[in-house]
């Protein structure tokens, strides 16, 4: 494993809802080498601290990746700003990938909010074997469903106020989904998202491996700044998100 | 080529640029971009006696041209750097400079005495991270504790001994004066500033310590102005940081009295920031028609 940093050509920028981007860039060494679940670090010009993005895309033909963010704050709103043709300096490609089964597997992604894009690649693997559970707020906020349902995902959109799709939260659709067997489930999204998420996997003894949100500094594992508190047979550890996660087994996670 | 080595407490660096402790774990993260032979030398994260788990997260907030951390000294302990670390790094072919940080004096001077029978280059003691209870910072603000621990870690130890004060002191030349009188070989600042922010909506401060330390270009005048009273205190050399992001940042440095700098939250936005600046000090010298980098130090010319 390497990792690459430098300044790489934005291809196609879209924008698929109010404040949500998305980026296809051109950057053949790091989509070689990267896997679904890894994060690119990406710098916003004038900020001394780069912004971690989950990888939504891997086209390793073509020599792209893809990201899709939000509009959050300054550094977020810097990098929406820039424009096709524009390059974008990207560390990367960072972190551990969710574990994959064998693609006839039956997997189930859940995705909450801007929790959403990291399920595509992963959904990608298993195609039609795949259940792809896509939370948000509301219609306006609602991205990727074509892409999910693109790639022959039974594809299952709630929003919170009912204004597309089902009415309710994704752990409410999981709840129904797990009536039916499945071998693995992977989840992106709000803390309380992920909590009720790895709560039913454990009530269904299915495996289950979630991405975790820290603060970041290096994005490397050097500086220790990403700290997160793990579990492993009763015993509490400190792990770092950029290097031991951003993925982790469910069964490691300490929800505070 | 100009001549870019520089010999600090009679170790030779081949050339003055050391990524700062904290900032570059023990370097095996940023081998993966370059050799680690290209640094002068690297100063691995701080080390207690016995390992600690470091403070609850968010460690980490930004700030205007800078950053706030609120690590708290996560490491594995001493040992561990020495069975696990060590052997290691003294492969790479550059400058192995052990950070220090006990919480009691007796911690420090047990830390150096373990490190004195190992092959490491360098000592250097941290009497001033901010971001623990105890020890820490409390050395670092009076000169009869700094010169306390400084003398304690001494006598425990035959390395060359650098120590790394803290700018949160009313006088910073009183403690470099100190510590040089208690048989510091060297001197390294500055270390981190203790800032805060709140995040308005849920007033809650960013860090779950509440405060941490603030580095990166929004210190940089602050450190040089250090850097520049210190050297003109102490008759040891002064390993200056803080700030530090750019080839121009170092030559302005060493010109302020720095004999080596050391660089830090620079590498977080830019992994290649400390080669970036050997090779632009290479190009500095070579188009200033200066010989040997040492001719820098000390250089400003003050009104
Ligand atoms: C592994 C990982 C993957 C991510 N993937 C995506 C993604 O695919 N799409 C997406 O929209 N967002 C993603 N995020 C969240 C994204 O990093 C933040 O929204 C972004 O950093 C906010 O930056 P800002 O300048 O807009 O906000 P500001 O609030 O101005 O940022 C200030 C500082 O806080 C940090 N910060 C603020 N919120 C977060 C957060 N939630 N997580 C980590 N750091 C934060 C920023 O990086 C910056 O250092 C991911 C976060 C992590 C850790
Ligand atoms: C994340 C982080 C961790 C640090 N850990 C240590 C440490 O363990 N020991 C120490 O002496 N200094 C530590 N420092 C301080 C740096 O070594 C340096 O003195 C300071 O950051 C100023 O330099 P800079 O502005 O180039 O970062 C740390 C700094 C950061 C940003
Ligand atoms: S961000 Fe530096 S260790 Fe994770």
């Amino acid at each position: 494993m390497s990792y690459r940093q430098g300044l790489y050509p934005l291809l196609k920028k879209e924008n698929l809802a109010k404040n949500i981007y998305s980026f296809t860039i051109l950057c053949p060494q790091i989509a070689e080498e990267a896997v679904c679940g890894q994060f690119v670090h990406v710098k916003a010009q004038g900020f001394s601290l780069r912004r971690p993005i989950s990888l939504c895309g891997i086209d390793k033909q073509n020599g792209t990746i893809r990201i899709v963010f939000e509009i959050r704050g300054e550094g977020t709103k810097v990098i929406a700003g820039l424009r096709e043709g524009e390059l974008v300096d990207i560390l990367g490609p960072l972190g551990n990938g969710f574990t994959l089964l064998s693609p006839d597997k039956k997997a189930i992604v859940v995705g909450g909010g801007i929790g959403v894009p990291p399920m595509l690649q992963t959904a990608a693997h298993y195609g039609e074997n795949a259940t792809a559970i896509i939370g948000f707020r509301s219609a306006n906020a609602a991205i990727l469903e074509r892409d999910f349902k693109t790639l022959g995902c039974d594809t299952r959109l709630c929003t919170d106020d009912g204004t597309m799709g089902q009415k309710g939260f994704v752990t409410q659709a999981l709840e129904t989904r797990l009536n039916q067997p499945a071998d693995i489930i992977y989840a992106c999204g709000p803390g309380p998202m992920l909590k009720g998420v790895v709560a039913l996997a454990k009530q269904h003894g299915i495996k289950c491996e979630v991405s975790l949100e820290e603060r970041m500094g290096c994005g490397v594992g050097a500086c220790l700044v990403c700290a997160c508190k793990t579990v492993k047979d009763g015993q509490e550890y400190m792990k770092h998100v950029c290097k031991d996660g951003p993925v982790f087994d469910s069964g490691e996670v300490v929800f505070e | 080529m100009a001549d870019l080595s520089v010999t600090i407490a009679g170790v030779p660096f081949k050339n003055p640029v050391i990524p700062a402790s904290g900032t570059f774990g023990n370097g095996r993260e940023y081998e993966k971009f370059y050799p680690l032979s290209k640094l002068g030398g690297i100063s691995v994260k701080g080390m207690t006696l016995h390992g600690q788990p470091g403070n609850p997260p968010p460690r980490v907030a930004e700030t205007p041209a800078g950053m706030l951390n609120s690590v708290g000294l996560q490491n594995p302990g001493v040992d561990h750097f020495i069975e696990e670390e060590l052997p290691n790094l003294m492969t790479k072919d550059t400058v192995v400079i052990a950070n220090v940080a006990g919480h009691t004096l007796e911690d420090c001077a047990e830390i150096a005495r373990r490190l004195d029978s190992t092959p490491v280059h360098m000592l250097e003691l941290n009497i001033s991270c901010p971001n623990v209870k105890q020890g820490g910072a409390a050395f670092g603000t009076s000169c009869e504790n700094a010169a306390a621990v400084t003398a304690a870690v001494r006598k425990a130890t035959k390395k060359p001994l650098m120590v790394k004060l803290s700018p949160n002191v009313t006088s910073i030349t009183d403690i470099a004066k100190a510590v040089e009188a208690a048989g510091a070989d060297a001197v390294s600042l500055i270390n981190t500033l203790l800032g805060m922010r709140i995040d308005i909506r849920t007033r809650r401060p960013i860090l779950k310590n509440n405060v941490g330390g603030l580095s990166g270009p929004a210190v940089f005048p602050v450190a040089l102005r250090m850097v520049w009273q210190v050297a003109n205190a102490v008759s040891i050399p002064v390993v200056g940081m803080g700030g530090i992001a750019s080839w121009q940042d170092a030559v302005e440095m060493m010109l302020a009295g720095a004999s080596a700098v050391q660089v830090g939250a620079a590498i977080f936005s830019d992994p290649y920031a400390p080669v970036k600046i050997i090779d632009g000090l290479n190009q500095y010298l070579d188009e200033q028609g200066i010989e040997h980098i040492s001719e820098l130090t000390g250089g400003v010319r003050p009104w």
